[in-house]
């Protein structure tokens, strides 16, 4: 159990890092919201779930609830990350901001 | 779903808005508040139910209008059931194509390998529901962010490379029309509903 | 377990430093939000392990949401913001 639970933990600091690195390594902003909106979520994802697996493990009530809360920050993370995306990148093309193109 | 029978109306609706106004906006909002208050709250004891009820049908009252629309009702069923379908697929998308995005960002010399463009395209998808959970797997599977929708069905989508933006329009449409019961291609599909 | 979970937070907090380093020397504005928006959800992740470091996850879960609802509407008002005060010439292409 223990293991699942590090592996998926661990799995998703994979993503985690590939985020930041990503953020720190893409050359523009449009390029940056890639990782920076999607990578995170996966992230999100993987270690908040195997954290929820986790903390049912003395089985009681109100750890199952506990365990809901974190389901529902998972599912808010997953429809709040790309209408945030998307609002970034909106305001990006508003303010007229070109997008990187190769071989500049 | 229009042939249930007229709930009574709901307490705390008295001589505002039109009088003939669809029930059901109301009580899905109401329902979903009061899921989410016992899920917070955790307590199961009188006093918080009772306060719980009080407050989710005042908020239910006043918002239940930017929930949802009555025509988001039609064969609701349905398309709960087709987009519980739907997710699996979505993930196991978002999975592959979130590895993608690794590779691409730790590779040494992903400056040669990313090749940023606008995409632009139509979609067939009818309806607000439908476009928005198209526009969010857009942005959620990686290599490709909504830019703009237009009122019309024009997508502009920002694509990471050439391999992500060429295969946009094409699969995940057909899921989400399958998903919400619209067809893909004109004429292919037997059961069409006549919705809007 | 908890050793883990205390690397864990730690491994956590150097990458919010490396998202940090985007939010404060970007080149833009949205860069800058974009790097806010990256620590943001990490913090989301963190405060929960710091809650099962504390064995109170009860506790933190509710402070764990509550953070990621103010980190969504942090980074859409702020969004809104910068593109009413920078998008001036923009403003005929409507969505």
């Amino acid at each position: 159990m223990d293991l699942i639970v590090g592996f998926l933990i661990l799995f998703g600091f994979l993503f985690f890092t590939g985020g930041a690195v990503g953020i720190l390594r893409f050359p523009d902003f449009y390029s940056r919201l890639h990782p920076a909106g999607k990578l995170d979520t996966m992230g999100v994802l993987l270690s908040a779930s195997a954290l929820a697996l986790y903390n049912l493990h003395p089985f009681s009530l109100a750890n199952l609830l506990t365990s809901f809360k974190i389901v529902l920050i998972v599912i808010f993370v997953f429809l709040a990350s790309p209408t945030a995306t998307h609002a970034i990148v909106d305001a990006g093309m508003r303010a007229g901001l070109s997008p990187w193109k190769k071989g500049r | 779903m229009n042939s249930m029978p007229v709930k009574p109306s709901p307490p705390g609706k008295i001589g505002r808005g039109s009088p003939k106004k669809s029930p059901l906006p109301f009580l899905a909002s109401f329902v979903l508040l009061f899921l989410l208050w016992v899920v917070l709250s955790g307590r199961f004891d009188a006093f918080h139910i009772i306060l719980g009820l009080i407050s989710c049908a005042l908020v239910a009252h006043f918002s239940s209008d930017l929930l949802f629309s009555p025509e988001d009702f039609q064969g609701m069923p349905r398309k709960a059931v087709g987009f519980l379908a739907y997710l699996p697929w979505l993930l196991y998308q978002i999975f592959l194509a979130n590895l993608h995005l690794l590779r691409l960002s730790f590779h040494p010399r992903m400056k040669y390998l990313i090749d940023p463009y606008i995409v632009r395209f139509r979609t067939r998808l009818r309806g607000d529901m439908a476009r928005i959970t198209f526009a969010n797997s857009i942005t959620l599977t990686p290599g490709t962010i909504t830019i703009s929708i237009s009122l019309d069905g024009d997508f502009k989508v920002h694509a990471i490379d050439r391999k992500c933006g060429e295969a946009l329009p094409g699969e995940m449409e057909e899921r989400i029309a399958r998903a919400f019961g619209q067809m893909a291609v004109e004429g292919a599909a037997l059961n069409r509903n006549g919705k809007r | 377990m908890d050793s883990f979970f205390l690397i864990c937070s730690l491994y956590l907090g150097l990458l919010m430093l490396l998202s940090l380093y985007r939010a404060i020397f970007g080149p833009t504005v949205l860069d800058r939000l974009v790097g806010v928006n990256a620590v943001g959800s990490k913090t989301t992740v963190l405060l929960l392990l710091i809650g099962f470091l504390y064995h109170r996850v009860d506790m933190f879960v509710d402070i764990s949401l509550a953070y990621a609802l103010l980190n969504f509407i942090a980074v859409l008002a702020a969004s809104r913001y910068f593109q009413k005060r920078k998008g001036l010439h923009d403003e005929l292409s409507e969505e």
